[in-house]
């Protein structure tokens, strides 16, 4: 027990303590605004409350709302892991000439997409495949603007995927379909799980495409509900937003939490370029 | 990889032509005697949210009302509702591309500022064209200024749904205890600002608050410049030309200078997100003075039981004055007082399939019944005279609009350049309250406004 | 190398379906938003009617526009210090650190990282709010200067702060996972020979981890520069001095209408992402 161990020691507990309080105060307001009974923007002990609670329920659109985001979310995030993990398998099995450089061009238009220039090119083509107002068209174009960075994140975990494993499968016999479904899924699950996750977060929080392709507040998800959330001159509506913020957090935390407990989150034998 | 690219080819070729028309506007009496007719009205209204009223009137009483009605002439109709209820730009852009690709609602509620930029782009078209035969004895209810909200380029486009208008409100227990009367009217810009002194001797009060910076949006512009430079002398839109740093926007900047280089107003709540909001909090708090804003402030805001920030002694409590111009006489039209007015109204979309049904239900939504029905029982301003000779009489506030103020304001140009103009005069106070003079402020001005609008459109 | 055995034929059936979505639905969309770029296109208004093609002109009016020159700084700015150096400083440190770490301690930390990263953008924007607000602030109650208006005295470094909050998970979990493949031996050798927690990170790490480094500067970097996240807790003011370039972007097409010349600004952001990624992919071949 050298003194400079002590110092080294306690430094260590300083920073580490430093860092919770940094990463966990802002989300104090999450605990306390909700039962506040004059909830506002900043921190207080809550004079405690359910009224904003009855008040979130009473509102026509909070569970719809939710229940849209579930079933929009589900279908684009699906759509991209499965897809994501086939395409990135082969792309890091099979050798295809400029398979990289398409990689960066697609990852790049990405960004473009995602942007709010390109809601009028989204817009008149989704008319022309009759696709407005409907919840799966929207989920496809999230799940397009998403898919090149799912597949670059998930290549780099399938290459880490000793390919000693499928030949030994091979030698058994086993189907290119066995394999993958068989080998390489198990090893690569915390990869995709992580994936699954990281796309359902980000289609979560979507507002301008389902605002835009969707017509009706009764079938838009949370994400553009929270926004209406105003009066007409535009002043926050503070009791039901806290609630509902809460409301809206619920599911991806609890999908991590599920994922992380099932699979492990984390990016096991990691993206390795 | 072959496969794919063919499909994305036949993908796009198909898309493309599919770009190409298809609009079915013409005749006026299309479908005029269908037995089975659907229409849709689109809002930027919400049950639970923004607007929330007029969401429950559509819904509850209108939608049943009118299909009931058309029942009883053997029209089988169904009503569709698009409720919307987010920020004005979303909804706008929303509206905009419904009606770019032929699509939309029956009947479209817009604010009446964006009515000009749809017209020049031929997206909405002057109501006779899209119905054919427009009389209507409504007409006669709704005041020739009110009407106005719903022309463009001498063209009825649509009906309006009511209006507004600003006047400076101020806290009367602040101004007893600054020595200030509580019938206040002030006569000219010196004596806002000399009130303004006196409440500044009154600890922890911002003396004035005149909307200014980007942060606030069209909320600057309406309750901030525009009220300002009315008083003047000459609109911002003049016999065809946008005002540039004329010696009236000097003024007009130099006003926000003396108030908030002068300690009169809080020039970090200008620049803050919320700060339209948190403005609203500090007036009920009793620690703003005087703040100019629409009778949206009386009926939504302050409004003891509902309002956003509630005052409970809000009738004793609250006064309200006419905004003066720069000096006696120095307002547009040589006037002494001004005041600057908007509201929303409500369009056919010239590719609606039922023109004639779609006209029949907008008069349904304007007669007096559903005017006054739309209320609820609380007062506010409507389009229709006879409504608000009812209604109104209960409230001094809103009696004193439509009475004192309605006969005073003026409307923005609804052109398609206006948004520009709007957000070069935010940026200008902006910079005043940034610290730069009203020279500068007012030279920047001008050539953003120029780089906006091109040279010659700029007087 | 085909150690699946599944054949360009097989592997190009796997590729496709992932094709086929985002050429329809990504770089149709991508590449028509490019066109628009050349255009004086509108959403509304007489341009609106008859767009023309103007070519380069938008893109020319923008390199001369002092609000996207502003604004291509500040994203410069905003990229570097809370992407390139706070999250991966960040992230780094706290993979390091935490490997001795009890499993409690570790599992709380990045259970809480972790939840900055997948709270939605706009419930993380009140939260921010809740924090940095005036009178009522958290920051301001901690530090005891309520008056402050952090958000407009002090955006940009408000700004870079939470995106660090908000993206450091992602660096944090590939080191974590990057760590765990430097062979223990070599640490325990450096332990040995007596060298500094800095010395074995730079001599034994470090070439151990620099792909990794790469990947995440790259992901993270344009992760950040098209963040939209800051409109939301500044729109881009106060005058001007936190808009970033996908804020500014927003701005000019939704408020301004002009599609035309946000979709070049795009075209613009675009080329930078471009440049991001060569640089990248240069300093990758570097190491090969």
């Amino acid at each position: 027990m050298s003194p400079l161990w002590m110092v080294r020691r306690i430094g260590f507990y300083v920073l580490i303590t430093m860092v919770l309080a940094f990463f966990a105060v802002p989300m104090l307001w999450l605990a306390s605004a909700p039962f506040d009974s004059k909830p506002g923007l900043g921190l207080r002990w809550p004079d405690w409350t359910l009224r904003n609670v009855t008040a979130t329920f009473d509102h026509p659109f909070t569970l719809s709302s939710l229940v849209n985001s579930l079933i929009l979310c589900s279908v684009a995030t699906v759509v991209t892991t499965v897809l994501a993990a086939l395409a990135a398998y082969a792309l890091s099995r099979v050798r295809m000439p400029g398979r990289d450089l398409l990689l960066y061009l697609l990852l790049l238009l990405s960004s473009v997409v995602t942007g709010t220039a390109a809601m009028v090119p989204i817009f008149v083509m989704m008319l022309q495949l009759g696709l407005i107002n409907s919840q799966f068209g929207t989920a496809l174009v999230i799940a397009g603007g998403m898919l090149p960075a799912a597949i670059f994140i998930l290549k780099d975990f399938m290459d880490a995927v000793p390919r000693s494993y499928e030949e030994s499968a091979r030698v058994f016999g086993a189907s290119p379909r066995q394999v993958l479904s068989h080998v390489v899924l198990p090893v690569a699950r915390p990869g995709v799980a992580t994936i699954f996750v990281w796309a359902f977060v980000n289609a979560w929080g979507n507002f301008l495409l389902p605002f835009l392709l969707l017509r009706d507040v009764g079938q838009q998800p949370a994400a553009v509900l929270l926004r209406t959330l105003y009066d007409e001159g535009g002043s926050a509506n503070l009791r039901v937003i806290p609630v509902f913020s809460l409301l809206y957090s619920i599911p991806v935390v609890v999908l991590y939490l599920f994922v992380s407990k099932r699979y492990g989150f984390r990016f096991h034998g990691g993206i390795k370029s | 990889m072959r496969r794919t690219t063919g499909f994305g080819l036949l993908a796009v070729c198909g898309l493309l032509a599919g770009c190409l028309g298809q609009s079915q506007e013409g005749d006026q009496a299309r479908n005029a005697d269908a037995k089975e007719i659907t229409l849709t009205i689109v809002a930027n209204a919400a049950e639970g949210g923004k607007n929330a009223r007029g969401a429950n009137w559509l819904r509850n009483w209108v939608i049943p009302k009118f299909t009931e009605q058309q029942k009883a002439k053997g029209v089988t109709a169904t009503i569709r509702f698009e409720q919307n209820g987010t920020g004005d730009e979303d909804y706008k852009t929303k509206v905009a591309l419904d009606l770019k690709t032929g699509g939309g609602g029956d009947i479209i509620e817009i604010d009446g500022i964006w009515l000009g930029e749809f017209a020049q782009a031929g997206q909405i078209k002057p109501l006779d064209e899209v119905v054919g035969d427009t009389g209507w004895d409504g007409w006669n209810q709704i005041p020739k200024a009110v009407q106005g909200l719903g022309e463009f380029d001498g063209k009825r486009y649509g009906v309006p749904m009511g209006t507004d208008g600003r006047v400076l409100f101020f806290n009367k227990k602040l101004f007893a205890q600054a020595g200030l009367p509580s019938d206040w009217q002030p006569k000219s810009w010196q004596d806002v600002l000399d009130a303004g002194a006196r409440l500044k001797t009154l600890p922890g009060v911002y003396p004035i608050q005149l909307n200014a910076g980007t942060a606030m949006g069209e909320a600057t512009t309406m309750q901030g410049v525009l009220p300002a430079l009315a008083g003047t002398g000459k609109p911002i839109y003049d016999n065809g030309k946008w005002q540039g740093d004329s010696p009236g926007l000097k003024d007009v900047l130099g006003l926000y200078q003396k108030i908030y280089g002068g300690g009169l107003g809080d020039p970090v709540l200008q620049q803050e997100a919320g700060g339209r909001q948190r403005s609203f909090q500090l007036f009920s708090e009793n620690k703003i003075g005087i703040l100019l804003e629409s009778d949206y402030f009386w009926r939504s805001v302050v409004e003891p039981k509902n309002g956003v920030a509630k005052m409970a002694d809000r009738d004793t409590a609250v006064g309200w004055a006419l905004v003066p111009a720069r000096q006696p006489g120095a307002g547009v039209g040589g006037q002494d007082f001004v005041s600057m007015s908007g509201g929303g109204v409500r369009v056919i979309n010239p590719n609606t399939k039922y023109p004639k049904q779609a006209w029949e239900f907008m008069k349904f939504l304007n007669s007096k019944e559903a005017v006054k029905e739309s209320l609820a029982g609380t007062a506010q301003t409507t389009q229709r005279q006879d409504v608000n000779d009812e209604v109104l009489k209960g409230d001094p506030m809103l009696t004193f609009i439509s009475e004192k103020v309605l006969p005073i304001t003026r409307y923005r140009p609804g052109l398609a350049n206006y948004p520009k103009v709007s957000a070069a005069l935010q940026q200008a106070t902006a910079d005043v309250v940034a610290g730069r003079s009203p020279d500068e402020a007012a030279r920047a001005y001008r050539e953003a406004l120029v780089k906006a609008v091109g040279e010659e459109n700029v007087g | 190398m085909d150690s699946a055995g599944l054949g360009v034929r097989r592997g190009l059936a796997f590729v496709a379906p992932a094709l086929v979505l985002i050429g329809i639905f990504l770089v149709f969309p991508a590449l028509w938003t490019l066109y628009i770029g050349i255009t004086n296109y509108q959403l509304t208004g007489p341009a609106a009617a008859n767009p023309q093609v103007v070519g380069l002109e938008n893109v020319l009016n923008a390199v001369r526009d002092p609000l996207f020159t502003n604004s291509v700084w500040l994203t410069a700015l905003f990229v570097l210090f809370s992407a390139v150096i706070g999250q991966n400083a960040l992230g780094f440190g706290l993979a390091w650190l935490l490997r001795p770490a009890n499993r409690w301690l570790r599992r709380t930390i990045e259970g809480l990282v972790l939840l900055s990263w997948i709270l939605p953008g706009t419930v993380v924007a009140f939260l921010w709010f809740a924090v940095l607000s005036r009178d009522t602030g958290t920051l301001g109650v901690l530090l005891g200067s309520p008056e402050t208006s952090w958000l407009v005295e002090y955006p940009m470094t408000s700004l870079i702060i939470f995106n660090v909050w908000r993206g450091t998970a992602f660096s944090m979990l590939l080191y974590t996972s990057a760590l765990a493949a430097v062979p223990p031996s070599q640490l325990e050798t450096a332990r040995l020979v007596g060298a500094s927690g800095w010395q074995t990170v730079r001599d034994v790490v470090f070439p151990h981890i620099r792909g990794h480094v790469l990947t995440n500067t790259l992901l993270i970097s344009l992760w950040t520069a098209n963040d939209f996240t800051p409109f939301l807790l500044t729109s881009g003011g106060p005058n001007h001095r936190s808009e970033v370039l996908p804020v500014l972007i927003y701005r000019q097409a939704l408020e301004g209408g002009e599609l035309g010349y946000a979709s070049a600004m795009s075209l613009l952001l675009l080329v930078g992402n471009l440049v991001i990624a060569l640089v990248y992919l240069r300093l990758l071949r570097r190491r090969a």
